[in-house]
């Protein structure tokens, strides 16, 4: 997982919209990446769905939050629609998981992402990282306040 | 904004609803939640001071912000008609759309002007939102969730753990 201190790898993805993001789009700003196994899964839609409802405290803290993981755009539309998503989904999808496993949160063995939390500051380094243990532990959103207030 | 960095679980205060009597159980619920219905006839049954803490997750759940309102607009008419409209939504689960809480209002006694109107106020969203706030803060990820007895228990048995403690 990457460290803190550590240069966040720039990157340009496809979001559910097929519209390009890339991490300078997030530049003088935090965001948080969030990178989660897979669209519709149990786990992740509990994740994403505990996120959605404290998107707006996040954002009124100056900060992002954006969903990283190796599905397709169309399949993170479906999955947006499905939960009320309103952050952005973006698809490391070809080359696969190529932008995760620049942050260290790409599982090869799996091919999937694990469950991992990024936080950039607005100069493009990393402030906070966390690796959940396992694919069914979810990182409560509390951690993504106690980072964004360290 | 709300402050929303780690933070154990509140401790029961006059706010909150609380039912029974013996061990105290602070479980948090979304009354949405198939796993949390499920849950509830057994768990509604323990002899614990039991204190329902609101978590809906409306992206899951898309009735979850109305049931909830639902509860705790007839929990303003009486505590016993919170409990009531608990009881109710959770016995029927399948049947959460806005006829069927006029019906379960209609059905407990309360003044239905007053309850539509409560259902849908900013403040009975902020009394939800208090609770759910406090989850965030403790860490919640799924429902059902309980705190008793010092330990953390998650997830569709958490009534079997808690009979334990109700008999303890």
């Amino acid at each position: 997982m990457i460290e803190p201190g550590s240069p966040a790898p720039d990157f340009t993805l496809r979001d559910q919209d097929l519209e390009k993001v890339s991490l300078g789009n997030f530049a003088g700003r935090r965001v948080v990446l969030c990178f989660y196994p897979g669209d519709f899964s149990p786990v992740c839609s509990d994740q994403l769905s505990i996120y959605q409802e404290v998107l707006e405290e996040v954002r009124a803290r100056g900060a992002e939050l954006v969903g990283i993981s190796v599905d397709s755009p169309f399949v993170h539309r479906a999955f947006r629609e499905q939960l009320g998503l309103e952050m952005p989904l973006l698809s490391d999808f070809h080359p696969k998981g190529r932008v995760s496993g620049a942050y260290g949160a790409y599982r090869s063995d799996r091919g999937f992402d694990n469950r991992s939390l990024v936080l950039v500051g607005p100069d493009g380094t990393v402030e906070w990282s966390y690796a959940s243990p396992s694919d069914r532990e979810i990182p409560g959103a509390n951690l993504i306040f106690d980072a964004l207030e360290r | 904004m709300g402050e929303l960095t780690s933070a154990p679980a509140p401790p029961v205060g006059e706010d909150d609803h609380v039912r029974g009597s013996g061990p105290e159980a602070v479980v948090y619920l979304d009354l949405g939640c198939p796993h949390c219905a499920a849950s509830w006839p057994r768990l509604a049954r323990l002899d614990l001071r039991l204190c329902f803490r609101h978590f809906p997750l409306a992206g899951k759940h898309r009735r979850a912000a109305a049931l909830h309102g639902a509860a705790e607009a007839a929990g303003l008419q009486s505590e016993d008609a919170f409990w009531s409209m608990v009881d109710a939504i959770y016995a029927d689960h399948g049947h959460q759309d806005d006829p069927h809480l006029w019906e379960r209002a209609r059905a407990l006694g309360l003044e239905l002007d007053r309850f539509e109107r409560d259902r849908r106020s900013a403040a009975v969203a902020a009394r939800v939102r208090q609770d759910f706030e406090g989850g965030i803060r403790a860490g919640l990820v799924a429902t059902p969730t309980a705190f008793a007895a010092g330990e953390r228990i998650t997830g569709e048995g958490i009534q079997d753990s808690l009979a334990i403690l109700a008999r303890d």
